[in-house]
């Protein structure tokens, strides 16, 4: 049987990508590191997982078409097979070239990561040219079981992805869920089923079969959607007495969550929450308002310093030892006002150069907090210590206590989305979809594009002085190094990847960005992932934006504006396939479309 | 699916309501027994209680990746080499679980030291590499009843002003076998003022806690000894341009610059320098964030003299484990392919085996099972003291205990980086 | 609004006055740096700005075609330095550097103006052609990705050590004479390569037909397409050109500073924007221009004004001075120095 030229394309294509992916993996040093962590006892570990995940991937890509709607999609068979086994077999040969080359050379002067030791790896302990089969043979039969993976029933193949990502998740977050069965009492459950952190293989078995049977519903996407349709359809009468419920509920879960969870997951989900309340301030700046900026960390120092100084028994200048909560209010005060000095001179300018003046201000403010001249109010580089927690009553909260400190977060984090989903829904809020749609046109229907704008900035700059009052009593002390870019760039991060607009969104991000991998200067929950922490960073960010750039959880008019053709062909679609059913109006107008 | 996950955090709560969500404590009160030999222990903080067949455990924290990943890799290491050669307590062994990354800043101490408390097996730290981090680490460990002893920070706010005052970051329960910067500042100053001759000087940091301080105490004991300084600058990491910095120095006429920095600030400073009028005969004097091969092996960098932590160990044993310096460096290079790439490793070797020694001194064992006293520990680290590879250890009332030698050394031959890190032209001791 | 911004205006020229003021006063008191360090500033200074100029064609050149700022130009600017080190490296050690060294540093120009260029036209490939049609936050924030992704595949691909060139021979570290001023040989050949450079980048597109297509397509890409110009490949060749540009930075990079590591490409691509948005973005004589001024400034500024304001340690402040001129420029001057040049699209 032969192949088409334009199935060989891409099966070429595709195994040229699955074998440089894994090249990279290797020489980066991502492979090798891994390795130390093991996920499957005995069997998988992270690095060979890291390592071969793209293959199964490339062969399931290379034979996939797209499903188009209302036509029938051409016939599967040995072809799908086959070009999965090619890729597969592809990706192994320029992976085994590679093996060879780094056993024949000693690059190490040059590439330090392709060390013996790799090559040890990727010939799974066997010695060349005998080991060379094996690099060869497991990326073509993963090739191969991509390529079938297209003759399953939809609904198994669904199924079957969906346990074994959470077979992956339980192992990987070994951490999470052996904590959480401790404190439940179930620690030998805990025990049984994880050796040397990893997941014991006939647990790994057990969890796949018991999810297998459960049926899968469709994309996330659809899924959020199908929510709010029947969301909006509910009654309005019931629909408060629901929310009354749910929010009684919500709350008695997140007081009861952080004895659940433990200090050491309540300190990542406080840092988590730290993150989210920025996150939140900025999705305000950049999702609502549309203006990118770069050096929101500013704010969030500003906060930090001004609960410092106000606080700490060793704040250099004058030492009032105001208790937290007279200094919250100032701090967000002195926030508010940085956000008028540095919004002022910076709104009327266009968006990119709106990026690079902001940037720079987090810088200037940055350098000044650390500067010997200001080190008599600041602390310079010594920083600001000793810094009281937060009174409350006859004891203390601060780091020391991170289930309490997970609770002033939480109350935070409502607040910032109560504020933020308020505005959102108010006038301002449709002031600043006009502005972000479309600034001339807004200016020109009445909208006051510099006070919208303004406001939006200094909503922004109180919800980081807050983070920062809380992040300030959290530590105990206030460094400049703590205040750097890179925490505004993984702030934007997170509020992209997340879903711009969108406060669930933003939330997801942080949880999956911070918590699992970590923030710029505290450890996530992989910390094996603490080394490549920004690579990934970088490579999910460029994911996101070439497939999803809407985020993971998208505010709907987001989606709708990214993927307006598609959004349209939906709408089209569905008024012709299912011209009774009405859609729900309520305050969304759907695309008309013309055809 | 909604259905399930209702149910499942129904559950979840009830078991959590149900049961108790708190950690377990270890405080075990003694009941009263016939034997008085036989007693399990009390003690104030609690007891750590190891069964037979179980390990007893120790946690490193250091620094161990991203670009100061060359600072704490070796005191990890040393840890490591040192449990090795220890061998068990009372027929357990010890085990130092996965290594811990400080990530070098307060946030990741902090985040860190969580995951130690969390885990009430853990009897003690050896670490932080980096002093920010310990800032932040060593209240958590302290709350805890557990002791940190630090290989390399040098900050004197973790300890005491060496003059009775503790300082502002100490919490009971921290030791550390480095030196305190106060004496390196104090052994730059002797070496500048006395040993060259040299009356007024210029010191420039890089905005980080370390070199900022020891700039500082090197700054005060200057001026203490009579000396002027004429410049007290910074330059910002990630800098290249050094001629500001430079220009800005030289209008004070200095005869001597100190810039406790590290790579590539440093390597800027001397390749740069050359090309400054008015700084052509000045001394340059860095510290041991220099005393790194990707600075030494600079042509520019003959000539310039460096601080650090006296390095001659020379045939020094730990009187615990019976090791001297080559036998650990063998050891270092046959385990890890390499040497180590920073100058704290003998200091965590060291702070391992005095860990170590006091938990033999402390462990009781009763009925099958190890007790080992958090007090009791405590005490036993600020008893007596030993002789370690970095010389006699001894821990003062605020957790100084090494035996802080500082010397400094005039590297001369870019070629030959190993003479140039011995070649001691001053020694100090307090 | 408008009277806050009067009175910036205000504080600024009045700041810079007192200070200047202050350093003259410094200055015939004898206080304060000689007359030679003045003139090794200045000179440092502009070497250092040629190189932010350099760079900053690339940030213009991008901006000028498709609209928005390419994150990622700094990490061209560091692939192609860090290229060249191991060229260089290898050279040294087999001592061809020293006995050959115009033709060593030739092989080094062109590997990294080649590796430069590379990754430029890579990433334009790969990451901003599928993202030609969204809005422009997007691929800004993909560039930010890339400049993240190339920065710690570098580190972990090569290394996190800063890696050293070999030093340019000693002959070429002598002060020369040049017009009437002692001026340190390797600044000079920086700046006169970088000048060069520049000059031939001018001529490239005032001159040859893909420099009047780039130009074209700068203006307007429909009409550009209408007329028959290729847009894809043009948009390539500015992309490629940009990175030839940041290739000769690079070398140059490594003859003044030596020290190359993942990081080296961060902090100048951030001034080199900086200088570009100064001179008027999209406007090519503007971003040399404004490099030029922002790598003098940045120098020599806080030795000018803030020491003569008295205050300690100002060369900490250098980022503040810069970012702060950048700041006042806009304030002053919201197009920048010489005018942004835009295309249609972005013509608000």
């Amino acid at each position: 049987m032969t192949l088409t030229t334009r199935e060989a394309r891409k099966t070429l294509r595709w195994s040229v990508i699955a074998g440089l992916v894994m090249v990279f993996t290797s020489a980066v040093g991502m492979m090798e590191s891994f390795d130390d962590r093991l996920i499957i006892y005995p069997v998988l570990s992270l690095g060979y997982l890291m390592l071969f995940w793209i293959v199964p991937l490339a062969g399931f890509q290379a034979t996939h078409l797209p499903r188009l709607e209302g036509i029938e999609p051409p016939g599967k068979g040995l072809s799908n097979v086959l070009i999965g086994a090619l890729t597969g077999l592809g990706a192994g040969v320029i992976l085994a070239v590679f093996v060879v080359v780094a056993d024949r050379f000693d690059l190490r002067e040059v590439f330090v990561s392709i060390s013996p030791r790799l090559v040890r790896l990727l010939t799974f302990e066997d010695t060349l040219p005998g080991g060379l089969l094996a690099t060869v043979l497991i990326p073509t039969l993963l090739g191969t079981a991509g390529g079938a993976f297209h003759l399953l029933r939809d609904n198994l193949g669904r199924r079957l992805v969906l346990a074994l990502e959470w077979v992956l998740v339980v192992a990987i977050l070994e951490g999470v869920v052996a904590q959480i069965l401790r404190q439940i009492r179930l620690d030998a459950l805990g025990e049984r089923i994880y050796t040397q952190r990893a997941l014991e293989w006939f647990a790994a078995v057990a969890l796949f079969l018991a999810i297998l049977p459960i049926p899968a519903s469709r994309t996330g996407t659809n899924q959020v959607e199908r929510i709010r349709q029947r969301l909006f359809s509910i009654d309005p009468a019931q629909r408060i007495r629901n929310s009354v419920v749910s929010a009684v509920v919500i709350l008695v879960f997140l007081i009861l969550l952080p004895q659940l969870l433990g200090s050491l997951l309540s300190e990542v989900l406080a840092n988590v929450g730290l993150f989210l309340i920025m996150g939140l301030g900025l999705n305000i700046v950049v999702g609502l308002a549309g203006m990118l900026d770069l050096g929101y960390v500013a704010f969030f120092a500003v906060g930090a310093y001004t609960v410092a100084v106000l606080t700490s028994s060793l704040s250099p200048r004058f030492a009032p030892e105001l208790s937290w909560w007279l200094a919250l209010p100032v701090a967000l005060l002195v926030s508010a006002l940085s956000g008028v000095m540095i919004g002022t001179p910076v709104i009327r300018m266009r968006g990119d150069y709106l990026a690079i003046v902001t940037l720079g201000f987090g810088e200037i403010i940055r350098i000044l907090f650390l500067s010997d001249w200001l080190s008599p109010i600041f602390g310079g580089a010594q920083g600001i210590l000793d810094i009281p927690g937060i009174p409350l009553g006859v004891t203390r909260v601060s780091g020391i206590s991170p289930e309490s400190i997970l609770y002033f977060a939480f109350a935070f984090v409502l607040i910032a989305a109560w504020v933020s989903w308020s505005l959102q829904h108010s006038r301002i809020g449709r002031a600043w979809n006009a502005l972000r749609e479309d600034e001339t046109v807004a200016a020109a229907m009445g909208v006051n594009t510099v006070r919208a704008k303004l406001d939006a900035f200094i909503v922004g700059a109180i919800l980081a002085g807050g983070a920062g009052a809380l992040f300030a009593a959290k530590l105990g002390s206030v460094f400049p190094s703590s205040f750097e870019l890179l925490v505004s760039i993984i702030i934007l991060v997170v509020v992209i990847v997340g879903g711009m607009g969108n406060i669930v969104g933003v939330a997801v991000g942080a949880v999956v960005l911070i918590g699992i991998l970590g923030g710029p200067n505290v450890p996530g929950l992989m910390a094996e992932f603490a080394e490549f922490k920004l690579l990934i960073y970088g490579a999910l960010l460029i994911f996101m934006m070439l497939r999803r750039p809407e985020g993971l959880i998208p505010a709907r008019a987001r989606y709708r504006e990214l993927h307006a053709d598609e959004a349209d062909q939906d709408a089209w679609l569905d008024k012709s396939i299912h011209p009774i059913q009405s859609r729900p109006s309520s305050s969304e107008t759907t695309a008309e479309p013309d055809c | 699916m909604r259905k399930w996950v209702w149910l499942l955090s129904c559950f979840l709560l009830a078991a959590t309501a149900c049961g108790d969500g708190e950690d377990e404590t270890t405080t075990t009160q003694a009941p009263t027994t016939t034997e008085a030999m036989m007693e399990i222990p009390e003690d104030p903080l609690g007891l750590v209680e190891v069964g037979a067949g179980e390990e007893i455990q120790i946690r490193s924290l250091n620094a161990i990746t991203g670009d100061v990943a060359f600072l704490g890799l070796p005191n990890q290491r040393g840890v490591e080499l040192a449990i090795a050669d220890y061998g068990p307590i009372s027929g357990r062994s010890v085990s130092v679980g996965t290594g811990l990354d400080d990530l070098c800043s307060p946030e990741g101490g902090q985040a860190s030291a969580q995951v130690i408390v969390s885990d009430p097996s853990v009897v003690g730290v050896i670490g932080t590499s980096c002093s920010g981090a310990a800032e932040a680490a060593s209240p958590l460990i302290s709350n805890a009843g557990l002791v940190m002893i630090s290989p390399s920070n040098t900050s004197p706010a973790l300890t005491s002003d060496l003059a009775g005052t503790p300082g502002k970051s100490y919490q009971v329960g921290y030791y550390r076998t480095a030196h305190n910067d106060l004496f390196q500042g104090q052994a730059v100053a002797r070496f500048v003022f006395d040993e060259l001759g040299l009356g007024n000087a210029a010191t420039i940091h890089d905005g980080d806690p370390y070199t900022q301080g020891l700039a500082q105490a090197f700054s005060d004991a200057f001026e203490g000894l009579g000396g002027e300084i004429t410049t007290f600058t910074a330059v910002n990491k990630g800098d290249t341009d050094m001629t500001a910095v430079l220009t800005e120095v030289s209008a004070g006429d200095p005869e001597a610059i100190f810039f406790p920095i590290f790579m590539p600030e440093g390597g800027f400073i001397v390749q740069q320098i050359g090309g400054i009028s008015g700084l052509e005969d000045v001394v340059l004097i860095g510290a041991d964030g220099l005393l790194a091969d990707n600075f030494m092996e600079l042509p520019e960098s003959e000539g310039v003299y460096l601080s650090g932590p006296d390095l001659r160990y020379g045939a020094n044993t730990n009187s615990i484990t019976g090791k001297s310096a080559e036998d650990f460096l063998a050891a270092y290079q046959s385990e890890y392919g390499e040497a180590p790439s920073a100058a704290f490793w003998a200091h965590s070797y060291d702070a391992t085996t005095m860990l170590l020694r006091a938990i033999d001194q402390v462990a009781m064992e009763v009925d099958g099972t190890l007790y080992i006293g958090r007090q009791a520990l405590r005490d036993a680290l600020s008893g007596p003291g030993f002789n370690g590879i970095i010389g006699h250890i001894e821990c003062d009332n605020w957790g100084d205990c090494g035996s802080q030698l500082i010397t400094v050394v005039h590297h001369n031959d870019a070629r030959d980086i190993e003479s140039g890190k011995s070649n001691v032209v001053f020694g100090f001791s307090p | 609004m408008d009277s806050l911004l009067w009175g910036v205006r205000l504080i600024a020229i009045l700041v810079l006055i007192w200070g200047v003021a202050g350093t003259i006063v410094q200055g015939l008191n004898g206080a304060g740096p000689s007359a030679e360090a003045w003139r090794d500033l200045v000179v440092a200074g502009i070497a250092q700005g040629a190189m932010y100029g350099l760079i900053a064609l690339g940030y213009s050149m991008v901006y000028g075609v498709l609209g928005f700022i390419n994150f990622a130009h700094g990490e061209v600017f560091m692939a192609g330095a860090m290229s060249g080190f191991f060229v260089a490296n290898y050279l040294w050690q087999v001592h061809f550097w020293d006995n050959y060294f115009v033709l060593a540093i030739l092989l080094v120009l062109l590997t990294s103006v080649l590796t430069s260029m590379l990754v430029a036209v890579i990433v334009e490939r790969v990451a901003y052609r599928p993202l030609r049609a969204s809005p422009r936050l997007v691929p800004l924030i993909t560039s930010i990705g890339i400049s993240f992704f190339i920065q710690y595949s570098f580190a972990g691909l090569f290394g996190v050590a800063v890696k050293n060139y070999p030093p340019a021979p000693d002959s070429l570290r002598n002060r020369i004479g040049f017009l009437g001023l002692e001026i340190e040989g390797t600044k000079l050949a920086v700046i006169v390569v970088a000048l060069i450079s520049m000059g031939l980048l001018y001529l490239f597109v005032e001159k040859t037909r893909t420099g009047r297509s780039i130009r074209a397509v700068a203006e307007d890409k429909e009409i550009a397409a209408l007329m028959g110009i290729n847009v894809d490949r043009t948009i390539v060749a500015s992309f490629a050109v940009g990175g030839v540009m940041a290739g000769v930075a690079g070398t140059l990079w490594s003859l003044l500073f030596r020290g190359v590591a993942f990081h080296t490409g961060f902090l100048p691509g951030i001034k080199a924007f900086t200088a570009a948005v100064l001179g008027g973005i999209g406007n090519l004589p503007g971003a040399m221009v404004g490099g030029l001024f922002l790598g003098t400034f940045e120098g020599v500024g806080s030795q000018l004004v803030l020491a003569g304001l008295g205050i300690p340690a100002v060369s900490q402040l250098k980022d503040v001075v810069a970012f702060t001129a950048l700041v006042l420029v806009l304030i002053f001057r919201p197009t920048g120095l010489f005018g942004e040049r835009l295309s249609s699209e972005d013509r608000a």
